[in-house]
């Protein structure tokens, strides 16, 4: 059925955006929709995963290395973090670069508030955390990550948690913020110091309960309940990787998104090729499943039932799979050198995979492990479906 | 001071274009990959920077030559930076330095 309000002039005008899709109606939902960042060549690419076919790519975006996006709560824009400090905004259905702003020299992620109203960036440098109008990327306000004797800290693992939060972790300062942005030009800081040497990354539970940071510089983890902000942060999993030789690592892990399945959550060893499996009533360590290499992702299927891991070089080739109920690797899969990023299609039926050396994007289903679809992109490396507009912490 | 400079003078002596006719072009390729793609990770596609300092020729003019190599194949203690000598030659580690030095061209 034609929207016989649409004049056949606009309608050539949006066939033209659409190029690649040139058949499709111009009206479409953006549900299936996903960002995939071509990281050397400052482009995204927006995919659908219904037929899963490439729909268009937006370029102008800057350094992409390390980019990763979020979505507006109608999954029509994404917000792109690029590694220069650039803040890009797309419209996936109109497939145009709608606004960027360069807000920073350093930058390493971000996130959208609860409310969908803001964005906020991570910066190395200058270290902190900028948060930005999510229509205009007006800056509406600023937090320096300073601490000790006028030094600024970089700042990772930056999420959004309800009552319209940020929480962020402070690399060289061992400190997790939290950010309460109902004023937005004020933010609200409670901050926890001495959670730990060298935080790299965090995540934050699928309910926005728990704020969980790796430590690069010590066996273990940092653990805030948002619930509970007066109980501290509490230091889990000591020495896990006591008695072993720490083996370097050539990427560092990333804490994306919440491996849990049950009530068990599935989280990279740093310098160890093992899986740690955490209980999330007790928050002890409660297995270790040794892995072909240094684990970079350890995403879990939407289900819970797979866990999926990806390595650091030089064992980057590989993709296993963990099997949730016998915490045994169930399949390993070798889809090419540079594998990046994985993702979930919101259901979990097929996973899309980066292989940057190859240039190609594989999509694989996840029963029977089948390769399904193979696209080309140049470079790929974060893949971001629109699903992730619904989900906190994302 | 004097350690330094003598430093810097053996490594002149040691490293002075051996390194570009051992390597093949082949792997002189696969270096540069891995100078963009996996340094890049953490000291940015550009090198301009990132969880580790950035690696523009202005920031490593002045460095010794012989300790950046060092620092390849051996990593720096109580940070980020692991040791490649696992993965690297010496030849190779001084072959990347001098990329670095002269600047990342893009291919």
């Amino acid at each position: 059925m034609k929207p016989l309000h649409y004049s056949p002039t606009l309608l050539l005008a949006f066939s033209l955006v659409y190029f690649g899709n040139a058949a499709a109606d111009p009206l479409r939902g953006s549900g299936d929709l996903a960002l995939v960042v071509e990281r050397a060549t400052g482009t995204v690419q927006i995919v659908e995963t219904s037929a899963n076919s490439s729909l268009c790519r937006v370029g102008g975006l800057g350094d992409l290395s390390h980019a990763s996006a979020v979505f507006s709560r109608d999954q029509r824009y994404a917000f792109v973090f690029g590694r220069d400090g650039g803040l890009s905004k797309v419209d996936m259905l109109t497939c145009r670069l709608v606004a960027r702003t360069l807000q920073a020299g350093n930058s390493i992620g971000g996130a959208i508030s609860q409310d969908g109203r803001l964005v906020a960036v991570s910066n190395y440098v200058p270290g902190g955390v900028k948060v930005f109008d999510a229509a205009t990327l007006r800056q509406v306000a600023d937090i320096p990550a300073t601490w000790g004797h006028q030094k600024t800290s970089k700042v990772i693992g930056l999420v959004d948690a309800p009552g319209q939060r940020f929480v962020f972790s402070l690399w060289n300062a061992g400190e997790i913020w939290v950010a309460d942005m109902h004023n937005p030009a004020r933010p609200t800081i409670t901050k926890f110091s001495d959670v730990g040497r060298n935080p790299y990354d965090a995540l934050i539970t699928p309910d926005g309960r728990y704020y969980l940071a790796g430590l690069f510089g010590e066996d273990g983890m940092a653990l805030l309940d948002l619930w509970n902000l007066d109980a501290g942060v509490k230091r889990i999993l000591p020495g896990y990787g006591k008695g072993a030789k720490k083996l370097p690592v050539y990427k560092m892990p990333h804490l994306e998104g919440w491996a849990i399945a049950g009530r068990q959550a599935f989280v990279p060893a740093v310098g160890h090729h093992e899986v740690l499996v955490i209980d999330t009533d007790t928050w002890e360590l409660a297995g270790r499943i040794p892995v072909h290499g240094q684990p970079v992702f350890v995403m879990a299927r939407p289900d819970g039932r797979q866990v999926w891991v990806n390595f650091a070089v030089p064992d980057n080739d590989t993709v296993q799979v963990i099997d949730t109920q016998s915490l045994r690797i169930v399949q390993s899969l070798t889809p090419g050198k540079g594998v990046l990023h994985m993702e979930f299609e919101p259901r979990g039926e097929e996973v899309w995979i980066s292989v940057r050396d190859r240039d190609q994007l594989q999509v694989y289903d996840t029963a029977t492990f089948a390769k399904r679809s193979t696209l080309p992109a140049r470079k790929p490396s974060g893949i971001f479906t629109t699903a992730r507009a619904q989900r906190i912490g994302l | 001071m004097s350690r330094w400079i003598l430093a810097s003078l053996l490594s002149l002596l040691c490293f002075t274009g051996a390194t570009a006719q051992s390597l093949s072009a082949t792997r002189r390729a696969q270096l540069h990959d891995l100078l963009v793609q996996d340094c890049g990770s953490c000291h940015g596609l550009t090198m301009r920077g990132g969880l580790g300092p950035a690696l523009l020729p202005a920031t490593l003019r002045d460095r010794s030559r012989e300790l950046l190599i060092d620092t390849i194949l051996n990593g720096r203690p109580d940070t980020a930076m692991p040791p490649w000598a696992p993965l690297l030659s010496r030849d190779e580690a001084a072959w990347m330095i001098d990329e670095l030095r002269h600047g990342l061209t893009p291919r």
